[in-house]
């Protein structure tokens, strides 16, 4: 019964962050409504008995990629009303669309004949079930290869954006490391044989 | 109210979904937004997978929204290397202004 009114609330505030994200007249203000939908997505994970997903979406979604568009949307000086005159021209037909697709996927989800309704409640959790063990113990063995795969992925998502965004000045003061370590001592020392000068 | 169901869950990512598709008609103009409701949109179909993950008892679909969030962790990033190399060269992030190609 609790659950159940927790559910109704962070759904509640879940969808009050969606359409504050895309109704939201300044950018930084859309990024910190999906950091709120992001959050309550993290406990309505937790309330369907995914814990570690639940922190992996706060820590990685949260502590990494949105502070990472909120980096990237300050960074960038935007002129905001010039980007938002289109915003009533496509309001209507955008929110037509929406109410189609939500008619027509309630619809299908709550149709008496697919089977879903017959699901009815979770299976119970066995005694001492761990969340994070259950999930490791299938990832490591079973799905080793697709979590190297996405380790490399990542990789590659490192190399992209450096490459992509690294750019070299013009007159910048550099080292050249080659000439440095190559240099010999008769390229930088020269020793003059003189007379001593006599008393005068 | 009645015990939550799965298909309570799935209806959550359906009006979560199409808010982010309405997202896309209503913001057509900045990158930025579009990039934030294709987020929103993979945080909708992750939740799909959760909830299924729950009802039918099995721990795959948790396996599947661990590598939807690695692949999604790393679009966000070269998505805004390539916006900020875009922003570089035109001083803009409007959409209709990459025409370039014609297409």
């Amino acid at each position: 019964m609790f659950q159940t009114l927790l559910f109704y609330v962070f759904g509640a505030v879940l969808i009050g962050a969606a359409l504050g994200v895309i109704f939201s007249r300044n950018p930084v203000y859309s990024v910190m409504f999906l950091v709120l939908a992001f959050f309550n997505s993290a406990v309505l994970w937790l309330l369907a008995q995914a814990e570690f997903l639940a922190i992996v979406l706060v820590l990685v979604y949260v502590g990494a990629v949105m502070v990472l568009f909120l980096f990237v949307v300050m960074m960038l000086d935007v002129n905001v009303e010039e980007i938002r005159e289109g915003l009533t021209r496509y309001a209507p037909i955008g929110l037509l669309v929406a109410v189609i697709m939500v008619v027509e996927l309630v619809q299908v989800i709550w149709a008496k004949s697919n089977g879903l309704i017959m699901m009815g409640d979770a299976p119970p959790l066995p005694e001492g079930y761990s969340n994070t063990k259950a999930l490791g113990s299938v990832l490591y063995t079973e799905h080793v290869y697709a979590f190297e795969l996405a380790a490399v992925l990542l990789l590659l998502a490192i190399v992209a954006a450096i490459t992509l965004t690294m750019r070299r000045r013009p007159g910048l003061k550099v080292q050249n490391i080659t000439r440095q370590v190559s240099v010999r001592r008769e390229d930088r020392v020269r020793i003059v044989k003189m007379d001593a000068e006599e008393r005068e | 109210m009645s015990e939550i169901g799965l298909q309570h869950y799935l209806t959550l990512s359906a009006i979560l979904f199409s808010l982010s598709v309405a997202g896309m008609f209503i913001n057509r103009k900045n990158v930025i937004l579009l990039l934030m409701c294709i987020e929103l949109m993979l945080l909708a179909v992750n939740f799909n997978f959760v909830a299924f993950s729950r009802y039918v008892g099995n721990e795959l679909g948790q396996v599947f929204v661990f590598f939807i969030l690695t692949v999604a962790a790393a679009e966000a990033a070269i998505g805004l290397a390539i916006l900020v190399v875009l922003f570089r060269s035109r001083r803009s992030i409007d959409v209709e202004s990459m025409d370039t190609m014609k297409g």
